[in-house]
């Protein structure tokens, strides 16, 4: 049993596809203009459902971080140590992700990121982060 | 009762007894027999009798995963005591754990019930015996055989975020960040937890411990190491709240709701909460002292949630004992929040030390120590201030107690 693979749903999937393709995907309002995540069907600011997915930058700054040593959760003890992050993307929405190829005494809070790609198996793909 | 009695109608209540089973790290006890011996412990601490009771509310009430986080619901304990019940309620959606006794509260105040019991049964200890917290399974669907992360979790589980240790770690780096906060001003959390425990013959973990220890301690996610993360266990705690008309029905002199907090604005996600340097307390603890006209100087003990050490911080500027951000001055040395200092903190050793009796033990240990029967651990001055706060993340409930006034 593993516990790091998405259930996509409709509303979801497009973003784990696009993931498996080496893009990331945010949802903008086409009236009022606001991006949001986690992705809905409708503007969590004016609640239009004149939603779409867009294609972000990749750029980001690393909010806040920590570097995991323990986790009984598999498979996420087999990963140990590693970072486990919050990003500020450049379009405005936050994020859950890791950041790797980075030695985490090199992390600084509002660093420059960019996005890069992990393989979790041939079904899942995450976007994860790098430094600028 | 006064114009403001009228209108903070938590004031219409009281709590008027208070109930633990035994506590250890696995009893392998059933855990409605630790509920059933809380319950009835509780009711006749009040002075009442089983059929006195007529409210029962819970957190988080019957559910079966993760194991061993609820031991009992409304309808299990309703059905081991016979009661007849005018109101009652069982859930998770609350503010924070002390929801559930704020329901009481609120309900009495209505009207609506007399003397409500309020439980919260763990045997995670047990639960998870020897697998550890591998034991307890996140949010998702393992109805294929397989799982899958679903709902808030499919933003997180896959990003290797599994866990509230991880998310914790990464509020108190952003706090140590914005704030200069160290590991050394977030051990004493820890360490004055453990010297509380030394003296509670309840406590889980009750030999000393240094800041050697704490800093030697494996680090699980950092800045979090071992001694900043509660400790499973197994056991049930009890309180009964009830309509400050009923005085006269109980053994002693009640501790009197002044003021509670449950407001919470912004993203309720781990993640997307706007300031991730604190949390839903801070919103929670603003609405409590508008609510009153006693100060947080005036407050003589404070039992605050320590699911993580970091939470007790953020507690503590949410409840504005210091500016926001000053928490690690604050406990700097420990010597303020000891039992003999000025503001006496987590006196039965907290989740840290005590066990994770989950929220309710801070809850028990405010009315104990209000009441003058901490024993060994008894915070002197004959306090008749405190409070109470559980819930971390986007879960914060708070009350402000009063003794004798």
């Amino acid at each position: 049993m593993r516990f790091d693979l998405p259930a996509p749903d409709p509303e979801t999937e497009p973003f784990w596809d696009a993931a498996r393709d080496g893009r990331l995907l945010i949802k903008r309002c086409a009236d009022c203009g606001a991006a949001h995540f986690y992705p809905r069907p409708f503007c969590p600011a004016c609640w239009s459902t004149a939603v779409d997915w867009e294609e972000a930058s990749g750029q980001a700054a690393l909010y806040t971080w920590s570097v995991v040593h323990e986790n009984d959760l598999p498979p996420f003890g087999e990963r140990v140590p590693y970072v486990a992050a919050v990003v500020d993307l450049a379009e405005g929405p936050r994020m859950m992700t890791n950041v790797v190829d980075c030695d985490a005494d090199a992390l600084t809070v509002g660093m420059a990121l960019r996005v890069a790609y992990r393989e979790l198996d041939e079904s899942t793909t995450v976007p994860v982060f790098v430094p600028a | 009762m006064t114009e403001s009695d009228e209108l903070f109608g938590e004031r219409r209540a009281v709590l008027s007894g208070i109930g633990q089973s035994d506590i250890g790290r696995r009893l392998y006890r059933d855990p409605l027999e630790l509920t059933v011996d809380a319950c009835l412990g509780a009711i006749a601490d009040a002075g009442l009798n089983p059929t006195d009771i007529d409210g029962i509310s819970t957190y988080p009430g019957g559910m079966e995963n993760p194991a061993g986080f609820s031991g009992a619901g409304v309808t299990d304990v309703q059905e081991a005591l016979r009661l007849n019940l005018s109101w009652y309620a069982g859930g998770l959606e609350l503010p924070g754990q002390l929801g559930a006794v704020i329901n009481a509260i609120l309900a009495v105040s209505a009207g609506l019930a007399r003397h409500v019991l309020c439980f919260r049964t763990v045997f995670e200890g047990s639960a998870q015996g020897t697998k550890g917290r591998a034991a307890v399974m996140p949010g998702g669907d393992s109805r294929s055989g397989g799982f899958r992360a679903t709902g808030f979790m499919e933003w997180l589980l896959p990003f290797s975020a599994p866990s509230a240790a991880v998310w914790i770690a990464m509020f108190a780096n952003r706090h140590f960040h914005e704030y200069g906060t160290t590991r050394e001003q977030l051990a004493q959390i820890a360490l004055n937890a453990r010297r509380n425990a030394t003296v509670n013959p309840k406590a889980i973990y009750r030999d000393p411990m240094t800041m050697d220890d704490y800093l030697s301690a494996r680090m699980i996610s950092s800045p979090l190491c071992l001694f900043d993360c509660d400790v499973p266990c197994d056991g049930g705690t009890a309180m009964i709240v009830s309509r400050r008309d009923t005085v006269a029905d109980l053994r002693k002199p009640p501790i009197e709701v002044e003021a509670v907090g449950t407001a919470f604005h912004g993203r309720p996600a781990w993640d997307q909460y706007y300031d991730l340097a604190t949390m839903a307390c801070q919103d929670a603890g603003t609405q409590l002292w508008e609510r009153t006209d006693l100060r947080p100087s005036d407050v003589q003990l404070a039992e605050m949630y320590d699911g993580f050490s970091f939470i007790t911080m953020c507690w503590l500027e949410a409840m504005q004992f210091c500016g926001k951000g000053e928490s690690g001055p604050f406990v700097e040395g420990g010597q303020r929040i000891a039992r003999e200092g000025e503001l006496p903190l987590n006196t039965h050793g907290g989740q840290l030390s005590a066990g994770r009796l989950h929220g309710f033990g801070f809850l028990h240990e405010a009315c104990l120590q209000l009441w003058g029967e901490g024993g060994e651990r008894q915070v002197p001055g004959d306090p008749e201030i405190g409070v109470a706060c559980a819930g971390g993340g986007p879960l914060a409930g708070a009350l402000l107690l009063t003794r004798g006034r």
